[in-house]
Formats: C-alpha cells, structure tokens, sequence
C-alpha cells in the first residue's frame, strides 16, 4: 500500500499532447435500445404481414409463377374450407394435437423432475449432464429408422420421436433454471427451519417455475415441428399426412392451408404459454 | 443462551480465512464484529448459522455443538434473500409454516412482528415494490419470528444509503430493546458498531483472528445524538485505528 506522499508518480503527463476526440454520434431510431414512437411500432408491424402477402398476392395473380407452385390466396382459403368442411381437417388436428400432447406431455413429465434433480444435487448434474448432454445432439429425426424398427409403424414410434425430440433440451433447460436460484435464498431457508424437501417443494420449484414454463414454451415449438416429420412417414391421419397425401396429388393450395392450420395452431399454443408464464411470474416482472 | 466459539479455524484450501478464533456471546449482549475486507467476518457468521463447518474447533450453544442451520439461529443478509413470490406477511410466515401452529396462532407472531418493524401497511406487497430499507425489515421480522436464541445479522445494512441506514439502526436497537433477543452483527463500519454494540469485536486479515475487544461503555438508551459525543467520537476512533492496524499490521 502507498501511503506517504514522496512516493506519488512523477507527473510527465504535462508532456502528453491532448486526447484525440471523437465526434458524438447523433440519436437516431437505430440507436441500441432506444424507443420509438408508436406509430413507427405499427407501421413496422403491419408492414412485416402486408409486405409477404402482398408479394405472394402478386406474384401468384401475375403468372409469373405456375399455380401448382404457389396457388393464389384465394385458392388456398377454398382448399382450407373444402377439407374443414369434409371433417377431414377436424380428425388431423385432432390426431395431430393427441400426438403432440402425449409425446411432449411424457417428456415434459420426465424432463421437469430429472431437470430438477439435476440443477439441485450435483450428484443429479455429474450422473446425467454426460449422457443426456451427448443425447441432445443426435437429431430425433434421425431416429425414425430405428424407432420403426423397435416399436413398428403405429403411434408408439410416432410417439417416441416426439419425446425423443424434446426430452434432453428440457431437461437441460430446466436444470439451468433450477441452478439460476439464488444461493442465499436457499441458505436462508435451512436457517428458517426448512429441511431438504420442503427447500425444494417451498423454494426451489416456486422460484423456477416460470423459467421452467419458458423453457417448456420453446420446447413446444420443437414439439410441433418433429410431429410433422413424424407423421410424413406412414400415417394414415394427422396434419403432417396431409400434407404428403396432398403433395402425391400435386395439390399444392391443400398443402399451404395445412400450413396456414399448423402456424395457427403453434401460435395459439405459444400465446397461451405465454399467458399462464405471465400469470404465474407475476412476481418476477 | 450462550454462544462459545473456540479456537475455530476455517482453511478454504489451502488459503486459511479464520485462524483460531476464540470468542463467547452472552445472552442479551449485542456483539458488533468489525474487520476489513478478508478478516473472515462473513465466514465466522456462516459458521455459527451452521451453514460451513468449522475446519478446526468448535462452535456450540448452551454447550451444545453446532451440526447445521437452524431457527435457532436467525440470519439476515445484506440483500437479496427475500422470497420474491412471496407477499410481506407470507415471507415473515415462512419459518411459522414449517411448524404445526393454527393459523390464529401463526397470524398473531406475524402480525406483532410486522407492526414492531413498522411494515402493517405493506403487508400484502411483493418484495420488489419495497424500498431497500423496508426489504431488510421483512428479513429481520422473517427471523425473529422463529424466536431465535441469538440473531445473526451478515453487513445488513451496507447496501442502503446513510439516512435510511440510520433509521435502521435505530430501528435495530429498538427491536433488541423490546425483545430481549442476542445479537451478533458482522459489519465494516466502524461507527455502526460503536453505535449499536454492547461489546466490538476487531478482527484482523489474512488470516482472520481476533485482534481486540471493547466494551462499549455507552448508555443503553442511545440515540442519533450520541454519535456527536466526544465520548463516542474517541471510541470510533481507537477502533478504527485498529481495524487499520489489523491489516497492515
């Protein structure tokens, strides 16, 4: 430690020349983070929607691109009522969301706990980090074979798939969460009385609760996607079936209004999700 | 109740944090730990809550060893242990939760020690809709309501700034008056602990052990004032010159 006065630096910096300055930019609405004023909000917003539309609008009407490629609006709307009108469209949804609920519901029920098990005992993290953290990177789809193979054609592989799909990033993501909880809180808690469980029933789980609800939110759009794929492979119903059973008879309008169906269905999904986090994580906003 | 700490020595690999630290609190005394930076004082306090174990010594009460954390030994950190889900009164209920009390009974404690830390009227609020100041009073009521044998208070006012820190001494000094609770305070200001002690302790760095003790030869009943006192200004000093003698020694 420096203390006494004699030993203070030398002062040369009397020779230095001054600091080059820098002319300061001006703000502008590409500033990071600055607002901008509401109305610029909804014009980039409605401009985001109108601008693909229209393009598809025009370039559908103009010929410049073959109906069987890209069928105008209109054509796609009439396709869309024509299958919601036979029931056909009512039973793929269905099928399609029966799937989808008891593939990521199994692996939502096994990723939650396993998740917190691991973000809360290091012993969870160093017995399963290494597998699960291996798993992960092997894509579902790829699996498809072999599930074939063990489980046969039916829902169980179609099932399968699903889970396989989602089950290792949840996990992982969860167990982030539960490691995000605060060390003192936890501390705190054992010195109020709370022995192992009730730190876990009463502290950890509230607190990642909404973090865990996030990582199922991004999950669930996993979820959609790899249920499609699933069922691109010998179905006899589902969305995804649709599709291929459309595609064999060149009906490409029938095609983009299953698409239009299944983003209409991920978004309701994704705002509901959104809904309950907001709801549940009231606390943390 | 009496808390004895004897010869306790805390290594964090090879760096050594406490070295033999001998140290007794007697019931309804407050104890003020002062030190710089790297005496341990944090480490002492985690030690008597049974959150670490001592590498050396022991630490008991009523000689009894300490095994782990308990009620029995309330703590309250600097900031951020609230349970932010959790509304005023239900993070004061927490400890009361745990033991089987009706509900009349549990609303009762919390309902005396929310009114003794002046938080009735924000009783039904997240802990993000409260001031710093406020937040450390639920941590405090949170405590006490366990009725521990001694309250352990880890720097609980570092974060706030100085008006509010006042408040909160004097506050502090009030609840040990009606309460009869014990106190023992770790903190690195030197007028702090003058000012709410019975007794200072001085630790001294790397590595951590008891450089001096000093009675604090105050009336009980103090106030703001005091601090103003040749008296206390003359204590403050030579305690501070040790803390500065404790690390560069």
């Amino acid at each position: 430690m420096r203390t006494a006065l004699a030993d203070r630096t030398p002062d040369v910096r009397t020779t230095w020349p001054p600091l080059p300055r820098r002319t300061r930019p001006r703000r502008t609405a590409l500033t990071i983070r600055t607002p901008i004023s509401r109305r610029a909000t909804t014009i980039l917003t409605v401009l985001s929607l109108a601008v693909p539309f229209s393009a598809w609008v025009v370039l559908s009407a103009s010929g410049a691109v073959p109906a069987t490629f890209l069928p105008p609006p209109g054509a796609v709307v009439s396709a869309g009522w024509e299958t919601a009108r036979s029931g056909e469209l009512a039973v793929d949804v269905w099928t399609t969301t029966r799937r989808v609920l008891q593939g990521f519901g199994l692996a939502v029920l096994v990723s939650v706990p396993l998740g917190i098990l691991m973000g809360a005992f290091q012993a969870g993290q160093a017995a399963f980090e290494p597998l699960i953290g291996l798993l992960r990177y092997l894509p579902a789809s790829a699996f498809i074979p072999l599930l074939i193979i063990w489980l046969g054609l039916g829902e169980p592989s179609k099932i399968a798939i699903l889970f396989i799909g989602t089950v290792f990033f949840n996990t992982l993501m969860t167990a982030d969460v539960v490691r995000g909880v605060p060390r003192p809180l936890i501390d705190v808690s054992y010195t109020l009385g709370a022995r192992r469980g009730e730190v876990l029933r009463k502290v950890v789980v509230p607190h990642s609760l909404p973090g865990i609800i996030d990582a199922v939110r991004v999950n669930a759009a996993a979820a959609w996607n790899f249920v499609v794929v699933a069922e691109l492979v010998n179905s006899t119903a589902g969305l995804g079936y649709r599709i291929v059973r459309a595609q064999r008879f060149l009906q490409t309008d029938k095609i983009f209004a299953v698409l239009v169906v299944i983003g209409v269905i991920g978004v309701t999904i994704d705002v509901a999700l959104r809904l309950v986090r907001a709801r549940v994580g009231r606390w943390a906003a | 109740m009496t808390l004895a700490l004897t010869d306790v020595s805390k290594e964090y690999g090879q760096k050594l944090a406490l070295d033999g630290v001998n140290l007794t609190v007697s019931p309804r005394e407050f104890l003020c730990v002062v030190g710089a930076s790297g005496s341990g004082k944090s480490t002492l306090l985690s030690l008597v809550a049974g959150l670490m174990m001592p590498t050396t010594g022991e630490i008991t009460v009523d000689g009894h060893p300490i095994t782990g954390p308990g009620p029995d030994r309330g703590l309250v950190f600097q900031n951020g242990s609230l349970y932010p889900w959790r509304t005023v009164e239900r993070n004061v209920a927490f400890g009361l939760e745990l033991l089987a009390l009706d509900t009349a009974e549990r609303d009762r404690r919390v309902d005396w020690y929310l009114a003794e830390t002046g938080l009735a009227g924000v009783r039904r609020s997240l802990p993000r809709r409260l001031s710093g100041g406020q937040q450390q009073r639920v941590a405090i009521a949170r405590a006490l309501v366990c009725e521990p044998d001694v309250l352990l208070l880890d720097e609980p006012f570092g974060a706030l700034d100085v008006q509010t820190k006042e408040d909160m001494q004097l506050l502090i000094r009030q609840i040990w008056l009606d309460t009869g609770t014990t106190v023992l305070m770790v903190t690195h200001d030197v007028e702090e602990a003058v000012f709410l002690g019975t007794r200072v302790v001085v630790l001294a760095s790397d590595p951590g052990r008891v450089a001096a003790e000093v009675r604090v030869p105050l009336a009980e009943d103090r106030d703001l004032a005091v601090k103003r006192t040749p008296a206390f200004l003359a204590l403050r000093a030579s305690v501070e010159d040790m803390v500065r003698c404790g690390v560069t020694r």
